[in-house]
């Protein structure tokens, strides 16, 4: 396998609804970006490029199949060949992996990756509809399918099973919401405090409207490359491009239906001893097997023994506050069942905001420093791009530039991870960038 | 009424848009870059033919009020929602009759929902669970209070109860406390 380098990036405003475009124009506000910031003008990369993976989601928002091509042209980049990726809420880490084998198999130099989704096409209600037959149409979906649901009952296992707190989870909305406030692309920017989280609307107890994230209309592009690749960019553009490696990539899968989740052994990470979890039935629904295993194999690959101390930051999938307390345990920052301590404590919060709270360990590895799913908006098949383009950016130190401030630059960011979610942790991948320049 | 609560009353609004048949539209077409987006409605409904497959003899069980799992011939693994394939050594499954009364997994109230089950708001799910049955079962819970959720729910005794006219759906299914 080859080595495989980020090189740019670039995400549209994610907004609740993009009325004024089309799906093609705004994935091009996207690419148009990620090519000027490295001077790579317009026609040069229809040349250089060898081709592209288009990630999104779900047909049912747009009624229009083979949406890929088109985009595909609005971006000048036919005939170059491309292919599709569609893996429920993971669509955009899972095509960001797609790229990246197609540049470390050897087959392109140049791989542009391209996402969006457009979900205001549909109200709110329907959309969730849509989205909740990504579960079991036969056993699950007629029962009262709706996903903010399927996560509530994981949550109140977790609770029951670990003393999760509503607090603790109210408190990942705080730190998401305020962060985004330095970030000019999210959707929802707001100081708020865990009282607000708790008095907002009751969606599926005990989420509420703070706690979950929303629909969006929005588009993001990663350009992957190999050493050639860089060579071609900087012939083309005059400059060497300061690219990130892309260092480790896991996935991992998990059964459709919840109840169909074994209650067996944990998958223990190296720096994790048996007797950690004596008792434990796992993954059960309190866990996301999915999530363990792809930072297993994410790890291995990036020779990853101790996350805490080895990421510097990471950018996961939080479409419910629930649900990134539940990912600090799958990927090991804390042990199972600690990852309410571990956002009590202050630990993924950034260690230079003031939140209106004291912490004792604020600042440990910042999580979501641009303010995640829930701040940002969740378009699903942009969604694990954005997260790429973000974490390319603070490996660069160039936050400051291109969100218009230095509040959400993580000091000295040398290797971060990426994490994107599908469906209850039925498709889960994390990818692990570093500085490559 | 606080300034908060008046902020929450709203006049319902619905998407079913009006009739028009024109827009203005400029002399000049560099106008045109200005323009308003268009936006229209597009109806799309479709009926399924759909298959229960080899998955059918548990609705045809709801229908004569049996709730039915399976069990792995060979490896013994018992699944309370079933599936006639193990997951774990491969082999086929038997049908066989799983207990009416279990005990609540974990649960929750979904306060809004899919479209189709916005009406029906707010309702309880739970996982039901069975000593000696290797997986769960997702279900409604009937007989208790939506508005006063509880944790000490999970554990709660729940017997199943079946629907006199079938659906051939999972819900002809749903529990309640025992």
């Amino acid at each position: 396998m080859r080595p495989v380098y980020l090189v740019s990036g670039g995400v549209s405003k994610f907004a609740k609804a993009r009325p004024d475009v089309t799906f093609q124009a705004m994935v091009k506000e996207a690419y148009d970006y990620a090519l000027k910031d490295i001077g790579l003008e317009f026609r040069k990369a229809a040349e250089i490029v060898d081709g592209t993976v288009a990630s999104y989601f779900s047909d049912h928002f747009m009624r229009q199949l083979k949406a890929g091509s088109m985009v595909q042209d609005y971006l000048g980049l036919c005939p170059k060949p491309t292919k599709r990726i569609e893996a429920g809420g993971a669509t955009g880490g899972v095509a960001f992996q797609s790229g990246w084998e197609t540049v470390a198999s050897g087959r392109f130099d140049l791989c542009v990756v391209y996402g969006w989704e457009t979900m205001s096409r549909v109200n709110t209600w329907k959309g969730n509809e849509f989205i909740a037959l990504a579960s079991d149409v036969s056993f699950d979906y007629p029962v009262g399918g709706f996903y903010s649901g399927y996560y509530a009952m994981m949550v109140v296992r977790h609770m029951k099973e670990f003393g999760t707190s509503v607090e603790q989870m109210a408190l990942v909305s705080v730190k998401n919401h305020n962060n985004a406030l330095h970030n000019p692309y999210a959707q929802k920017r707001m100081k708020i405090r865990i009282e607000d989280v708790r008095a907002s609307e009751m969606v599926a107890w005990p989420l509420t409207m703070l706690d979950i994230c929303v629909m969006s209309d929005g588009a993001a592009v990663a350009i992957l490359a190999s050493e050639e690749g860089l060579n071609k960019l900087e012939k083309a553009t005059g400059r060497r491009p300061k690219p990130a490696k892309v260092t480790g990539v896991g996935g991992g899968i998990d059964a459709m239906r919840m109840a169909d989740r074994p209650h067996a052994e944990v998958i223990r990470l190296p720096h994790e001893k048996p007797e950690d979890y004596k008792g434990l039935k796992y993954p059960g629904v309190h866990s996301f097997r999915a999530g363990r295993m792809a930072s297993k194999t994410a790890y291995q690959m990036a020779g990853i023994t101790n996350p805490l101390a080895e990421l510097h930051f990471i950018e996961l999938h939080d479409a419910y506050t629930s649900s990134e307390i539940q990912t600090y345990e799958d990927m090991g920052l804390c042990r199972y069942g600690e990852g309410g301590k571990f956002v009590e404590a202050g630990k993924p919060f950034m260690p230079n905001l003031d939140y209106g709270y004291r912490f004792s360990e604020q600042g440990t590895i910042p999580v979501n420093p641009s303010g995640g799913l829930i701040a940002c908006g969740h378009p699903v098949g942009a969604t694990g791009l954005m997260q790429a383009v973000f974490a390319l950016w603070q490996l660069q130190e160039s936050i400051g530039k291109h969100f218009g401030s230095e509040q959400l630059q993580v000091k000295n960011a040398r290797r971060g991870a990426i994490h994107s979610h599908a469906g209850t942790g039925t498709y889960v991948v994390v990818s692990i960038l570093e500085k490559g320049f | 009424m606080s300034e908060k609560d008046t902020k929450r009353v709203k006049l319902p609004e619905t998407d079913d848009g009006t009739i028009l048949f024109n827009v203005p539209f400029p002399k000049d077409l560099k106008d045109l870059k200005g323009m308003a987006p268009i936006i229209i409605k597009q109806p799309y409904q479709i009926d399924y033919i759909h298959s229960y497959g080899q998955d059918s003899p548990f609705f045809a069980g709801l229908a004569n009020g049996k709730l039915l799992g399976t069990r792995c011939a060979p490896c013994k693994y018992t699944y309370g929602t079933p599936r006639l394939h193990c997951m774990y050594c491969g082999g086929e499954c038997d049908w066989v009759e799983l207990p009416k009364e279990g005990n609540v997994h974990t649960f929750t109230v979904c306060h809004y929902g899919s479209e189709e089950f916005l009406k029906e708001t707010p309702f309880v799910l739970i996982l039901v669970e069975w000593p000696g049955v290797d997986t769960l079962f997702l279900t409604r819970l009937m007989g208790v209070d939506p508005l006063t959720p509880s944790l000490d729910w999970v554990g709660m005794k729940v017997r199943a109860q079946f629907k006199r006219l079938s659906k051939f759906k999972p819900t002809d299914v749903y529990f309640v406390p025992a």
